[in-house]
């Protein structure tokens, strides 16, 4: 009987790897794609390099009015002359560096979360989403330790923005994970209150809720009393939130096998800590991409706090570009305020993606 | 035969009761599942429940800790009799240890934290001890260098042996076994039966719903067939197999035994 001997491995014809391999397989694999894909080089060529002209190399970048936009670009100057005020809005200059030490120190407190091997990461967190509000909270708002007050209707600009969804976020995901859990209980009463909560919440568009925050509440309040009007909006925002969470938490939870609750079960732990400790980690990781959605839509939807007049990032542009001064500039302004709120969002989703790799631990086995 | 009986004698089944059923009955919705259950396990029996699939013997086991719940009869467990209190129920769980026939192992924690989790939340145990008594039995059913993995990374076979070993760490008085081998390749059983095995020569208290005969008849001190959520016959092994003496078994085993 013969022995076997494998055929020796023939290299990979020339069509099939490296970079005519590669565009052969992705831009010219049919005339129809390759049609396509000419196509879409055309259209590229047709707007790429004119809008490139108009927001690089024929803006004007530097100046103090708008006497210095006369290239015909765009005209940058507009923003940067604006700039305090689209960060901070009405906050007063001699302030400003109170928002600057929140930031900075949150930004220090978030670089640690991002080195592999911190052991701490845990404690880090839970001082970032519980501690860390109190201290900015202080140094907002002043009144105390010798800081001047600062009345919220003077906070504005991406500095508010970032306040509102911080505050929906920190305070959205745990009531929708109680909403959720509330939802798949037992007890007719819990259950019932939930879903009643969750269907009223999820049937108003937020545009009401916060007219209804600003308007509406205070005629009900008892004369004199009269609470703070970002609070309000805050309050709104994160019922009308968390009414989305839960349901992206729910349909997690729904995805776990009864299995994982029996033997959570069997083993004695209680509700609470199997919850904890077996479901809720796998079902909060399977719904990442569903709860990032719902921090990106309410981060966004921050934009509507100006019904109501507050002025976040979106607003302050909004009444600078009205500005006698500067008519005929909204474009620059509203194109800013895409790049920020795109760089944010941007960032969240590459967070989450970045979360969902490191939590894998179903690993096809090898 | 002769040298397995003589092995059989050696393990003791003290007069102590451990699992008493009286009566039980249990429906869902309108089914009626379970009828008039009488049952007394003593300390050290082994027991296998077997039948056809929806003739309740699953139900009944899971009746026993209480992922079910029986309408009518008693059910006393060590002393404890299973009610709606949650207490009688978080206690007679916790020294009750259940097998189940797709493992559940919980897939985002490492074996060993698998093995520790119950001990340390529900035991309270110090986390090093936990950690130690865990490598213990993970050792016993042959697994120890595989406490970093996750489940997901190990073989059926391998996941049900870290699932018996998570149930030992708790160290229950009764063991619970629902079709342990039934999700199984069929190389993969024999590691999980012996692993039974060597748990049976320790004396455990053993309730096992199986189809694997062989285990039944080197293992078990009694046999119990089920049909139609009634419990048809029971017998010692030696008996049951040679000698059935309802119709039902009959076709029940000459059904089982042709494959």
């Amino acid at each position: 009987m013969s022995k076997f001997v494998p055929q020796p491995d023939l290299p990979a014809p020339i069509t099939n790897v490296g970079v005519i391999g590669w565009f052969r397989r992705n831009l010219f694999p049919s005339p129809l794609d390759a049609a396509m894909t000419l196509a879409a080089l055309y259209f590229l060529y047709l707007y790429v390099p004119p809008l490139l002209d108009w927001a690089i190399f024929s803006a004007d970048w530097f100046g103090d009015s708008r006497d210095a936009c006369t290239s015909g670009g765009a005209c940058w100057v507009f923003v940067s002359v604006r700039f305090k005020q689209f960060m901070v809005g009405l906050y007063p200059d001699a302030e400003v560096w109170r928002v600057s030490v929140a930031a900075g120190l949150f930004v220090a407190l978030m670089i640690p979360m991002f080195i592999k091997g911190f052991k701490h990461k845990a404690y880090l967190g839970a001082f970032i989403l519980f501690g860390f509000p109190f201290i900015a909270f202080i140094l907002f708002s002043g009144g105390s330790f010798g800081l001047e007050l600062v009345e919220t209707n003077m906070w504005g600009g991406l500095f508010l923005t970032l306040v509102l969804s911080f505050v929906g976020i920190v305070a959205a995901l745990p009531l929708g994970i109680l909403l959720a859990l509330g939802r798949r209980s037992n007890m007719p009463i819990v259950k019932s209150v939930c879903v009643v909560f969750i269907e009223f919440w999820r049937g108003v568009p937020l545009i009401t809720v916060l007219f209804m925050s600003s308007v509406m509440l205070p005629l009900f309040l008892p004369e004199g009393m009269n609470f703070d009007k970002l609070l309000r909006a805050m309050i709104g925002i994160v019922l009308f939130q968390s009414a989305y969470m839960a349901e992206v938490v729910r349909s997690g939870l729904q995805a776990i096998p009864k299995g994982q609750y029996e033997a959570a079960k069997a083993l004695g732990l209680s509700y609470w800590e199997s919850m904890g400790l077996i479901i809720l980690p796998q079902a909060l990781k399977l719904v990442i991409p569903g709860i990032v959605n719902t921090f990106i839509a309410l981060f966004k939807d921050t934009t509507l706090v100006l019904i109501i007049g507050l002025f976040d990032l979106l607003s302050m542009i909004q009444s600078a570009s009205q500005d006698a001064k500067w008519l005929g500039f909204e474009i620059e302004g509203y194109v800013f305020a895409a790049l920020i709120f795109w760089i944010f969002c941007f960032g969240m989703s590459r967070y989450s993606m970045s979360l969902e790799r490191k939590l894998e631990t179903s690993h096809a086995r090898n | 035969m002769s040298e397995e009986n003589a092995k059989k004698a050696n393990l003791e089944i003290s007069d102590k009761v451990m699992i008493e059923l009286k009566d039980v009955h249990k429906w869902y919705g309108e089914f009626h599942v379970l009828k008039n259950i009488d049952l007394t396990v003593r300390k050290g029996e082994r027991i296998v429940i077997c039948g056809p699939s929806g003739s309740g013997k699953s139900t009944l086991i899971r009746c026993l800790n209480r992922l079910e719940e029986h309408q009518r009869g008693q059910i006393t467990i060590d002393g404890t009799e299973l009610t709606d209190d949650v207490k009688h129920i978080d206690a007679i769980r916790s020294e009750v240890g259940m097998v189940f026939q797709h493992f559940n192992l919980f897939p985002h924690l490492t074996v060993l934290e698998n093995c520790c989790l119950a001990p340390i939340w529900v035991r309270k145990m110090p986390r090093r001890e936990a950690e130690d008594a865990a490598m213990e039995y993970l050792e016993k059913v042959k697994i120890p260098e595989q406490a970093k993995k996750y489940p997901g990374q190990l073989s059926g076979g391998q996941q049900q042996r870290v699932a018996i070993a998570r149930s030992l760490c708790m160290n229950p008085n009764i063991m619970l076994f629902d079709e342990p081998t039934s999700a199984l390749d069929p190389e993969m059983i024999k590691e999980v039966l012996d692993t039974m095995v060597s748990l049976a020569e320790t004396g455990m208290t053993m309730i096992c719903v199986t189809h694997e005969m062989g285990f039944a008849k080197t293992v078990a001190n009694r046999v119990i067939f089920m049909d139609g959520g009634e419990i048809i016959e029971e017998n010692e092994p030696d008996e049951f197999f040679n000698n059935p003496q309802s119709d039902r078994t009959k076709l029940f085993l000459s059904q089982i035994l042709q494959n």
